[in-house]
């Protein structure tokens, strides 16, 4: 067995640009560079100021006409009703789609609603967000944790945990179930261990922590990486005098490492939660929403009620799609909320 | 600069997509290997007309079920589509009858299912059948045989099938007896043998009768006794579909409700594993019927060649194509022409081929209901909620009782919201 | 071989097995279990059999019977390990089956039929990669044209998306200005509102500019993402108002500041960004599959799709397919994530 070559642990000597990088990039620079007399004639007439309307705007513009306008139009579609498709040929019904969502004797009990899915699926999504946003940033956090100690082969570590990101939620979720389900891999290897085969994704219980344990898996990567960058941005010689005070490693974490990582952090929690409302693809494909409703989603409830069921109820989708929206904003202030105490804390 | 090549880009990326004039396009999604057969056949088309270019798009079966009908309301779409909800959507298709070079022959060959891709009260000739389907039984015979549980006959029932099939089951430790896809479509079949009846005098949806609730209820008991799996019904929330083909393939179950379509895919997959029958469909109170379906070549009327598409259709609904595209490809044909001259199916298989007459001979005994079915705008909405409801009874997260009551007051919210 | 040894199990000081170490390493092994194999289990299956793919108990590796040529039979007959009546085992081909009763013959002796029960004879099977998954579907799919497609829509939606991204969230971060705030609280707000959610009006609105059955239809929609300018824009904030204050007094203009200083400092963030932006673009599938249904612009997403009927999927396609269209990004992912780890650890940044 020969050792494996592997280059030196990374100090933090190594400029950001190697050669290559510069040899490509610079007739990109050329090009940024011809752009800039005009730029400059721009910002004489509209000052410094008038240069963030220059930057915002391509940006601004292209979200405005492909994001904000489908949504404004969304909450059009809430007040049609009828099963046309395209709103010229819709009436409308005011907030009666609303009404409709709201049909409940109880709010507690899904089966006495009148859409009894639309609150099963708001149940279901509720209790999603809460662990698979927990636990991933758990798995997360101790897993950048790990890779950012002094690892041989730390590159093949790192890239083992972010593959699943590179697959397509359809591919996740496809294999998952085959591994899952009763002629699945799962029980081939428990067979031997005298386990009857069983049916996992028909067990309710199972099914949902199997949708939450798919979706880390598969999104782990992605914030073990932000994470990752956070950790490796905290100076060396912070640990190194913390060391040498001898002080206790958990201390070292509590004290160091995770207010210094707290940006990432917040970065990493206000993605992983909004990715977790919008729990879909890689679900609806291992379960399909079930066994019964038991892994029914917002998202899939809003696409079957809007698409694919006959007739197609676009109206009824768009009023669950805004209501989903609306709970989604309040959440967003809050954590920006959170964000903004942040932020004054580390001019300070 | 930048800006300036990306236009160019963007430049070509138009350019590509621009149609010539003479362009036919062809929707097309496949199942197995029909779509090779069938890009076979439109090429030998355009070598017998050298000025049409046929382009044949193969797709997901989810681009037309939920895309196409967004493309057809925005007046896009393709020129030619194959589909399955053809009533639905009847208002999109073109009328070939003043364009075919004979509508006598289509009216004669394709008539019977004429009525199912047009809107309502119309003689409009939108299209054919490029294949009939029916739901109907298979067995696992081998199993059968290893267990010395002779094989229930023609005439046999429902009850009948359980029971044999649970001792075969019991002999041969398989896990489940019988299975069914999950479908509503599927489900309904033996319904209307149990003697249900979905459409009301109005020709809107009635409410579930005795004959509905009496098979939907066996369905129930039978998943939750274990006599029936429920791994498929479980295995997703809605309206969405789901095969239990690999549990019979697999040799897990003895019996197992689908369909014709099936045939070529146990042909493939089961190869000489063991000996499976086609039985038909069991028998209710009330009929031995499957539900037939299939699925259409029509037209779209928001086409700019007409002229070119009704020649393309010419030439896929002749005699000598439609035959061969069903022998290639092993699907019962619609044409009646070819019917009666009978069709020599592709393939060296006894089980095949003698599966593939079982439906045939089938056809013959579905009941006048299940033959309205596939032609009934309603009959998506029914085939919607009672599967997502009974699934919800099967997984016991509501009671039979509860069930039959959503699948109503669903039904007739549907109902309400769509005629507004 | 010692110095191998002593290699991989270097730990955290060299001062004996601490507890991290212990944790570190069964993370490590455990992770590589549960996120790599089923990964490679896929990767094995797709060179599976239909016939392989939907058996039980499920192998490993691809596997399929054994077949032999018998004088006297037109086909290759499939090999099995038959028990006898005297208990001893032999290797027959079989002819056909009868019921429960199989016909077999030995095949180095052709002449006498053997009957045996099908339940005393095994498949003698052997590792066989069925390869056709992968060329059947390069014969039959424009293969270098959807490559083409996707390559078109991934790369020049990823620069529009770095481009666009990175100048709003220069704005958002470091300009004051009035509705800054509402700004950034809109494009936070639509960051939630997933794609299958506005699908309608969204085409309703492509259809309307023109931009249906066009890959400028696929790329606009999705460049400015909030994400990016989320990810971008908290970086940004990292670094200091005095680097641009000084660069005005040196009489750089505003957009000299983005190009020549902001933009090298969000390298890091702009290579994950980019990273994330690639493997999106590269796997979405649901807005191309809406957008574009002409063959000649499919992406591979969208060709490898066709293989998903009503009825049936033929899986072994997909599979194969998938696997093909996995290896584009893996490079892109193997290639810059060196880049963000010397960009981040050469930033400098406090």
């Amino acid at each position: 067995m020969s050792s494996p070559s592997h280059t030196p642990p990374r100090t933090g000597q190594l400029k950001p640009k190697t050669d290559w990088s510069s040899v490509v990039l610079a007739p990109v620079h050329f090009i940024m560079g011809l752009a800039d007399r005009p730029l400059r004639l721009l910002q004489k007439r509209a000052g410094i100021g008038g240069m963030a309307a220059f930057f915002l705007a391509p940006n601004m513009l292209i979200f405005g006409v492909f994001v904000l306008l489908p949504i404004i139009i969304n909450l059009i579609y809430s007040m049609t009703g009828g099963s046309a498709l395209f709103l010229s040929e819709r009436s409308f019904v005011g907030t009666d789609q609303y009404a409709k969502l709201f049909d409940c004797k109880s709010y507690l009990d899904p089966m006495s609603c009148q859409e009894d899915a639309f609150w099963t699926a708001v149940g279901n999504t509720f209790w999603f967000v809460v662990l698979q946003v927990t636990l991933l940033i758990l798995f997360s956090l101790i897993t950048a944790l790990i890779l950012n100690r002094e690892l041989m082969a730390r590159s093949f570590w790192r890239a083992v945990f972010f593959f699943p990101v590179l697959l397509s939620p359809v591919v996740v979720g496809l294999i998952w179930k085959w591994i899952l389900q009763r002629q699945g891999l799962l029980n081939f290897a428990l067979y031997p261990m005298g386990f009857e085969p069983y049916t996992w994704l028909s067990d309710r219980t199972f099914a949902f922590a199997a949708a939450v344990g798919v979706s880390i898996w598969a999104h782990m990567g992605f914030y073990t990486l932000i994470l990752l960058a956070g950790l490796q941005a905290i100076p060396k010689d912070l640990y190194e005098a913390a060391e040498m005070d001898g002080t206790k490693p958990a201390r070292i974490f509590w004290r160091i490492t995770l207010p210094l990582l707290m940006p990432n952090l917040l970065v990493v929690v206000v993605l992983a939660l909004i990715r977790a409302v919008q729990v879909f693809d890689e679900v609806f494909v291992l379960t399909g929403g079930g066994p019964g409703t038991s892994t029914l989603f917002l998202t899939q409830y809003i696409y079957e009620t809007g698409f694919v069921s006959q007739p197609r109820n676009a109206g009824l989708a768009a009023a669950a799609s805004i209501l989903m929206g609306l709970v989604l904003v309040v959440l967003t202030l809050v954590q920006l909320g959170i964000g903004r105490k942040n932020e004054n804390k580390g001019k300070r | 600069m930048a800006l300036k090549s990306l236009f160019a880009a963007s430049a070509f990326a138009l350019l590509a997509s621009t149609a010539h004039a003479g362009d036919v396009r062809i929707m097309w999604y496949s199942d197995g290997i029909e779509g090779e057969v069938f890009q076979d056949l439109v090429n030998r088309f355009m070598k017998e007309n050298p000025g049409i270019n046929v382009i044949v798009d193969n797709v997901a079966y989810s681009v037309i079920k939920e895309q196409l009908p967004v493309q057809l309301e925005a007046g896009n779409g393709p020129d030619i589509a194959r589909v399955t909800a053809i009533k639905d959507l009847a208002k999109h298709w073109l009328d070939l009858r003043p364009l075919v070079a004979d509508a006598k022959y289509w009216d004669e060959n394709f008539g019977a299912n004429a009525d199912w891709m047009r809107p309502d009260g119309s003689n409009q000739i939108s299209g054919f059948m490029t294949q009939l389907t029916l739901t109907g039984g298979f067995a696992n015979k081998t199993l059968f045989e290893q267990a010395n549980v002779p094989l229930p006959g023609p005439k046999a029932t429902w009850d009948e099938w359980a029971a044999a099939a649970k001792k075969v089951a019991q002999s041969q430790q398989i896990p489940y007896p019988m299975a069914m896809d999950r479908s509503g479509h599927r489900i309904t079949g033996p319904a209307i043998s149990n003697g249900a009846n979905y459409i009301g005098k109005d020709g809107k949806p009635a409410p579930l009768d005795a004959g509905a609730k009496g098979f939907l209820g066996k369905f129930v008991d039978w998943s939750k006794d274990g006599t029936m799996s429920k791994d498929v019904w479980v295995s997703a929330a809605g309206q969405s579909y789901r095969a239990a083909a690999d549990d019979f393939i697999n040799g897990q179950v003895a019996f197992y409700y689908a369909g014709s379509w099936q045939v070529p895919n146990f042909a493939k997959k089961i190869g000489t594993n063991f000996d499976w029958v086609a039985t038909g469909s069991p028998c209710g109170p009330a009929a031995c019927t499957g539900l037939p379906g299939g699925a259409a070549l029509v037209a779209v009327k928001y086409t700019k060649n007409a002229k070119e598409v009704a020649k393309v259709m010419d030439y896929l609904a002749r005699k000598d194509i439609v035959k061969e595209f069903s022998e290639r490809t092993l699907f019962l044909p619609a044409h009646k022409g070819v019917i009666a001259e009978g069709v020599n199916f592709k393939t060296d298989s006894a089980l095949v081929k003698e599966a593939l007459n079982t439906f045939v001979n089938a056809t013959k005994t579905t009941s006048d209901l299940a033959n309205k079915m596939p032609g009934w705008r309603w009959s998506d909405t029914m085939y919607g909620a009672v599967v997502t409801r009974t699934a919800q009874a099967v997984a016991g997260e509501m009671s039979k009782e509860d069930a039959f009551t959503r699948i109503d007051s669903d039904v007739a919210e549907k109902v309400k919201a769509s005629s507004l | 071989m010692s110095a191998a040894i002593r290699f991989l199990t270097r730990r955290k000081g060299g001062k004996g097995w601490h507890w991290t170490d212990i944790v570190t390493w069964v993370w490590l092994i455990g992770g590589l279990f549960i996120m790599f194999g089923p990964a490679v289990w896929l990767a094995f299956s797709s060179f599976k059999t239909p016939q392989g793919l939907a058996e039980f108990p499920p192998s490993i590796l691809p596997y399929v019977t054994q077949q032999v040529k018998v004088e006297g039979y037109e086909k290759p007959l499939m090999l099995y390990n038959a028990k006898m009546p005297d208990g001893s085992t032999r290797v027959l081909a079989e002819v056909r089956r009868i019921g429960i009763v199989s016909q077999m013959v030995d095949p180095k002796a052709p002449g006498e039929v053997i009957k045996v029960n099908i339940g005393d004879r095994q498949p003698v099977r052997e590792v066989f990669f069925a390869t056709e998954n992968y060329t059947q579907p390069f014969m039959q799919f424009d293969f270098f044209r959807y490559l083409w497609n996707s390559v078109f829509v991934t790369v020049t939606a990823t620069l529009i998306t770095l481009i666009v991204n990175s100048m709003a969230a220069f704005a958002l971060s470091k300009y004051e200005f009035k509705g800054r705030n509402l700004a950034m609280l809109t494009i936070l707000a639509t960051l939630m509102v997933p794609l299958s959610v506005i699908l309608v009006p969204l085409y309703s609105i492509i259809s309307t500019v023109g931009l249906f059955n066009s890959l400028w239809g696929v790329i606009l929609p999705t460049v400015a993402t909030p994400t990016g300018v989320f990810i971008l824009r908290q970086y940004m904030l990292t670094i200091p108002d005095e680097l641009i204050d000084a660069a005005r007094m040196d009489k750089a203009s505003e957009w000299q500041i983005y190009w020549r200083i902001i933009v090298p400092l969000t390298a890091p963030a702009l290579a994950v960004l980019a990273i994330f932006s690639v493997v999106w673009r590269w796997n979405d599938f649901l807005w191309p599959l809406i957008v574009l249904s002409r063959r000649e612009l499919y992406t591979l997403q969208v060709g490898l799709s066709i293989y998903a009927g009503e009825l049936n999927v033929q899986w072994h396609y997909i599979l194969a397919m998938t696997v093909v269209t996995m290896i584009p990004v893996v490079v892109v992912f193997i290639f810059l994530q060196r880049f963000i780890t010397t960009g981040i650890a050469g930033s400098g940044l406090k």
